[in-house]
């Protein structure tokens, strides 16, 4: 079971209450992009036994977005943070590294 | 007029902890900047409690203000009070960016009284009702069995349960049956 902290509520949410919504931090190529880059957009996503970063709403309580940082092997949770952030914040990424020294952001 | 009744017409499961529907509740939603001054004096105005901080809930029998979301405020007022509510919520943030929706009669209200009313939550929610994490003045939106629910402590032993009408049924059904099924003890 998961359980992540929302952001927003201040509130430790178990993994029902949430809608996961797939990998954080992608950067959107819509029309003037190359054909390439909307596929790999639409349909390119990392699947690693590790360190990943992912969006979950929510959905349950305060119906806002919110950013997760965890392992996918262990569930381990390194951090939560709003949706309005583009890449992992200092704190976040510090976490990882102190439990995955050998961990580099992408 | 039509004549209002509520979901289940104040229909009591009486037990060690009884489980009682509220009967007809005024509330609004209200979205907007939290922060605005305007906003916290017409929500104080209207309902006579304090401004809840995040996660927090503020209530006096009918009347109260519970923190929904970082842009939402639940106003609860006594039913027939609703639709003036409305009214004077527009006026007073008259210019500024917000929503206020009458929504009394979408909802159902409950009351969880007893001894272990707080067990009768915890059997049905995926959150944490530990005396020392859960407390009073504190408002939890998750869900209770299948459907969305909030609810808050009116003190130690009572419980106040809101969710849609159209589940009041289930939830109350839901509450019964946790109730009936008595204590566990680990709370």
């Amino acid at each position: 079971m998961l359980i992540l902290r929302c952001p927003y509520c201040g509130v430790d949410v178990d993994e029902t209450d949430l809608h996961g919504g797939g990998e954080a931090h992608l950067k959107r190529f819509g029309p003037g992009s190359t054909d390439d880059e909307f596929h790999d957009y639409l349909f390119m996503r990392e699947n690693p036994k590790g360190v990943h970063f992912e969006r979950w709403q929510h959905s349950y309580g305060c119906g806002k977005w919110f950013l997760a940082a965890r392992c996918t092997a262990t569930l381990e949770v390194f951090g939560t943070y709003p949706a309005q952030t583009t890449e992992p914040p200092k704190e976040v990424v510090e976490a990882i590294k102190a439990k995955r020294p050998n961990w580099e952001v992408l | 007029m039509s004549n209002v009744v509520s979901a289940l017409d104040g229909q009591v499961a009486p037990g060690e902890v009884t489980v009682r529907e509220l009967g007809l509740r005024g509330m609004i939603t209200l979205r907007g900047d939290l922060s605005s001054r305007k906003l916290q004096n017409i929500c104080k105005k209207l309902t006579g409690v304090a401004f809840p901080k995040q996660g927090g809930v503020a209530s006096e029998g009918d009347k109260g203000l519970a923190w929904m979301s970082p842009d939402e405020v639940l106003v609860m007022v006594p039913h027939a009070e609703a639709a003036p509510a409305v009214a004077a919520i527009e006026a007073a943030l008259k210019g500024e960016h917000f929503l206020a929706v009458n929504v009394s009669d979408a909802r159902a209200v409950f009351s969880v009284q007893g001894a272990f009313s707080r067990e009768v939550i915890a059997k049905l929610a995926p959150a944490d009702l530990h005396p020392d994490r859960f407390k009073e003045g504190m408002m939890r939106r998750t869900r209770l069995g299948q459907v969305a629910a909030a609810f808050w402590m009116v003190d130690e032993e009572t419980f106040c349960v809101i969710c849609f009408r159209s589940v009041a049924e289930y939830t109350f059904g839901l509450l019964k049956a946790s109730a009936g099924a008595g204590e566990v003890g680990y709370l």
